[in-house]
């Protein structure tokens, strides 16, 4: 079976544990304002792999999983909008003992029997909640978030995969409204959350928009330092403790 | 002398070493491997400190001066030509240099007068007319000998470029003495049993292989001897061993410093001597007759004269191996046979010898890296490279199969065992012009000569694969040929004018001898190779029918990317070639080895080369050894790691370059982080049977500071291609293709 790709880099320290192999899966169907990707969102363009040969690719990085404790990351692009792929990909990545994190914004049913299938297969999510509230989260991202923190719930709470809940940080956004205190709590109820990571807003990715011809909206967003984001992450952290 | 000996050997295991010259024996039986930390090193003592800023300041001095200090146009060096020299003797623990001043060079005429003396030239000094005509009209060189004897191909060949760097004008190097014996043995007992080689050759039938050997033996007697009365001339008497830690080094270090007095070869290696010292430093410890600082005061002091080793070369060789390299290659670490580490506390010390003196690009610092390892010595290293990107690192696992566990590196990539093996460097063959020759019909596309056979010319629209793969074979077999001839010659006349007297006297009898090839531009040829078969390449002819531009419609893919299309084809191209290579019969029957390094001539050999196939344009750089063209790795660094792991070391094993190059921050946060990373991407490539890595972690804006401001950056080190060099003391050409390499984020 083929899958659609938009890149791959085959190192990271940031994408999950250990040395980390990201395959940057093509298509999504959010339209984040603050998309640093938005290259990605297409669904019909990418390159187009066979499941078996991206599985060879994966596994020629082995040893390197092996020295760090590491892995493959798919992230994109939304992996889950190709899970058939995946499934099939991530089956053959665990009979060669290959760590699996899957990067996803969660926007999915969780009665879906091929995404519950393919979770079998997947060691750790890196899950973003973009914001907590569901009208701020509809314009900031264009749909509403009530299936994301179910879907958060279930992998956290059911299936009790590990995971890593990543949040970007838009100063005047993410935090309006007491909006953090309600995140924070949110995230307190789930339980297989190993780590927090709030990521600054940042606007290295406004020139692909430029590129692809669409008007960036977050215009006069204020760009976080990365202390602010730290404070953010080390509050979102004491939740956790309580 | 017997008393002596036991006194000198008291408290080492016996074993077969003391009856034959067998310093790995000695190893084996002695050593005490350190699987600890860096806790216990030390900081440099005052006279250490006082020492090297005496010696920084005349490197400065030097610097500034053009890049000589000092030159001697009068004295032709050997062994003992020069009276004793000082930096400043109540500060040196480790004395001897090459010439009766610091960092003045000697004149070594023997490789060819007419570089002696147009290298002194162009440094403002005048050979001295007596030498001159001495050179000239008595005593033939090295030089003259083989351009006696070059055909018109070869010289063609030579001056179109398409095989470059022979040394047939400068001194062959890339051999090591084991100057370790001097130390274990003392030169009496060496010259005992060469006189005994010379024994077992008296009945032999005078064959001219016979008669080269007895002269040869002689030759290496004598210059042993003449190394006892040039340490004499010191105050110390080295036909006996070494008694304990600080003669055991001095010892050592004067069979290298006899060695670099004779000859001004390429690369002057020192083998592996860590480890070996550390016997007689931990002996030393047991008895306390040494401290943990006197210890490193030794290494410091050892290290700071390595530092000190200048040759007197042309400004031609420095736009090809650019920095000012001597290849003082010391490699440190490995297994065992037995599996046991070879890494001890004298390995960290050698190391941490960047810490107490600072970065230096001398001596050529390699790290013998196997998966078994302490962890304690890979953290440590790893350290050392994120803080100073002065090591380079090569796979023992891999090696060690090939050529046990005494082995050291020649030059930068090359392995050898050490005093059981030598070889006849060879430079380079540029294969991107030879994939040009057989697009062009044996015509070389700059200078539109017939250097190359009259193969049928390719006439078609769009170059077929097939087809272009067919003509480059025969052009590479052509070329094979060629080049096999060229280093015949070469080192027939290297053995016969300008002989390596002392080294060899440090080697055994029985020499296994490799015709150490090269390759340049193995990336550029996969690349072309791609583009012709995965997208259309259509040739742009000029008036005389030659290529010199290629339309390319589609995308294709390159090598770096770990994908198996492109990384095929190098494979097979390297196979083909060394196949090539392996077919012709060669000087005092050596194996044909390649290597697939360039140093920094890769900028040289793309300034000679026209448009390739795969874009890149008339004389722009090669990558360098085996590294992928830059900015053409797509999917990040273990891809493009893996790609070149690939590349069959059985078809390479004179080695296989990779110079990497990280912005600190990819690493990780802290530096220990960095560390750990980078030990994790070490174990990773070395398992996946990469052979070489040079590592840089630093940031490009520093180096681009550096070529505005290089007063600022002295001591800045980076690892170019199988060695390190100042970068500020390298031309701006070679600055900038440092700066245009692809740098990991």
């Amino acid at each position: 079976m083929k899958g659609r790709i938009h890149s791959i880099e085959s190192f990271s320290k940031v994408d999950g544990p250990g040395i980390r192999y990201v395959v940057f899966m093509q298509g999504c169907h959010l339209r984040c304002r603050f998309c640093h990707n938005p290259d990605t969102w297409n669904t019909s363009i990418g390159n187009e792999i066979e499941a078996d040969d991206l599985v060879q690719k994966i596994i020629s990085a082995k040893p390197y999983f092996d020295f760090s404790k590491g892995g493959v990351t798919f992230s994109g692009g939304e992996p889950l909008l190709q899970a058939k792929f995946l499934l099939e990909v991530c089956k053959k990545l665990k009979e060669n003992d290959i760590h699996v994190a899957i990067d996803t914004a969660g926007n999915f049913d969780t009665n879906d029997p091929i995404l519950k299938e393919l979770f079998h297969y997947v060691d750790l999510f890196l899950f973003d909640i973009k914001h907590i509230d569901s009208d701020e989260h509809e314009a900031l991202v264009g749909v509403r978030n009530e299936r994301i923190l179910e879907m958060a719930k279930y992998i956290a709470n059911v299936l009790k995969t590990p995971m890593w809940i990543r949040v970007v940080y838009l100063p005047g956004i993410t935090d309006k409204n007491n909006a953090l205190l309600r995140l924070r709590d949110f995230i307190a109820t789930l339980k297989s959350v190993e780590k927090i990571e709030v990521l600054p807003y940042h606007e290295m990715g406004v020139y692909k928009w430029k590129d692809l011809g669409i008007p960036y909206t977050l215009k006069d967003q204020r760009v976080p330092t990365i202390k602010e984001a730290k404070e953010v992450e080390d509050y979102l952290n004491e939740g956790r403790n309580i | 002398m017997e008393n002596n000996t036991d006194l000198a050997w008291q408290g080492y295991k016996k074993g077969i070493w003391c009856d034959k010259i067998n310093v790995r024996d000695f190893i084996e039986l002695n050593y005490t491997p350190y699987e600890g930390d860096d806790s216990f090193l030390k900081g440099p003592t005052e006279r250490t400190k006082k020492l090297w800023e005496k010696v920084a300041k005349l490197m400065e001095k030097e610097s500034k001066n053009g890049g000589v200090l000092d030159a001697d146009t009068k004295i032709v060096s050997t062994i003992t030509s020069h009276e004793v020299g000082y930096v400043d003797k109540d500060l040196e623990v480790i004395v001897g240099l090459q010439t009766e001043t610091p960092l003045k060079r000697a004149m070594m005429p023997n490789g060819g007068i007419r570089t002696a003396s147009t290298a002194l030239e162009e440094y403002g000094y005048k050979i001295d007319e007596d030498v001159k005509k001495i050179f000239t009209d008595y005593r033939k060189t090295h030089n003259q000998g083989v351009f006696d004897v070059y055909t018109p191909e070869i010289r063609s060949c030579r001056r179109n470029g398409i095989i470059t760097g022979l040394p047939d004008a400068y001194g062959r190097g890339r051999i090591i003495g084991d100057y370790r014996r001097v130390a274990l043995y003392g030169v009496d007992r060496l010259m005992k049993e060469k006189q005994e080689e010379q024994k077992s050759l008296e009945k032999e039938a005078m064959t001219e292989e016979v008669i080269r050997l007895r002269e040869e033996i002689t030759e290496q007697i004598q210059a042993l001897n003449e190394l006892k009365i040039m340490a004499q001339k010191y105050g110390y008497d080295i036909s006996l061993p070494a008694k304990d830690a600080f003669e055991a080094v001095q010892w050592t270090y004067f069979a290298y410093l006899g060695a670099i007095k004779e000859q001004n070869g390429a690369a002057m290696s020192l083998g592996r001597v860590s480890t070996f010292l550390d016997i007689y430093i931990e002996r030393d410890l047991k008895a306390d007759i040494l401290t943990e600082e006197q210890a490193q005061e030794l290494i410091d002091q050892f290290i700071i004269k390595l530092r000190m080793v200048r040759f007197m070369r042309t400004k031609a060789y420095a736009a090809l191996f650019a920095g000012d390299p001597n290849w003082v290659t010391e490699a440190i670490g490995g297994m065992s046979n037995s599996l046991r580490t070879l890494v001890t506390k004298n390995s960290f010390r050698v190391l941490n010898t960047l810490y107490n003196l600072g970065p230096a690009p001398e001596p050529n610092l390699t790290v013998l890296w196997s998966n078994k390892l302490p962890e304690g010595f890979k953290k440590f290293c790893s350290m050392v490279s994120v803080k100073t990107s002065a090591i380079q690192y090569e796979n023992d696992d891999l090696m060690r199969q090939y050529y046990g566990d005494d082995y050291a590196i020649a030059c930068c990539v090359s392995a050898m065992r050490v005093g059981k093996q030598m070889q006849f460097f060879g430079a380079r063959c540029n294969l991107a012009k030879a994939l040009l020759y057989a697009i062009n019909g044996g015509k070389d596309e700059m200078s539109g000569d017939q250097v190359g056979p009259e193969i049928k010319k390719i006439d078609s629209e769009y170059l077929d694969y097939e087809e272009v793969m067919e003509r480059f074979d025969e052009v590479m077999a052509w070329v094979a040929k060629v080049y096999i001839n060229a280093l015949n010659i070469i080192h027939y006349m290297h053995d016969k004018y300008a002989y390596e007297r002392l080294q060899m006297a440090l080697h055994d009898k029985e020499i296994y001898r490799t015709m150490a090839c090269g390759i340049s531009g193995l990336s550029v040829v996969a690349d072309s190779l791609s583009a012709i078969k995965y997208a259309k390449v259509k040739p742009i002819r000029d008036e005389r029918g030659i290529a010199v531009d290629f339309e390319v419609e589609g995308e294709f893919p390159c090598f770096g990317n770990d994908d198996e299309r492109v990384d095929q084809i190098a494979l097979e191209i390297q196979n083909k070639f060394m196949n090539h290579l392996r077919e012709h019969k060669t000087y005092r029957n050596a194996e044909a080895t390649m290597s697939i390094l360039t140093i920094t001539s890769n900028v040289v050999y793309g300034e000679k080369t026209g448009t390739t196939p795969d874009g890149r344009k008339k004389g722009e750089p090669f990558a360098p050894g085996a590294n992928p063209m830059y900015h053409r790795e797509k999917n990040g660094m273990i891809a493009a790691l893996n790609s070149v792991a690939k590349l069959d070391y059985e078809d390479s094993i004179d080695g296989i370059s990779y110079t990497f190059s990280f912005v600190p921050s990819a690493l990780g946060k802290t530096d220990e982080e960095k560390a750990d990373t980078l030990k994790m991407l070490l174990d990773g490539y070395f398992e996946k049977t990469g052979h070489h890595i040079n590592i840089n972690v630093i940031d490009r804006e520093i180096l681009l500071d550096a070529m505005d401001h290089p007063e600022k950056y002295p001591q800045l080190t980076i690892r170019v291609s199988g060695y390190a060099v100042k970068f500020v003391n390298l031309s701006r050409k070679h600055q900038l293709d440092i700066i245009s390499r692809t740098f990991y984020k």
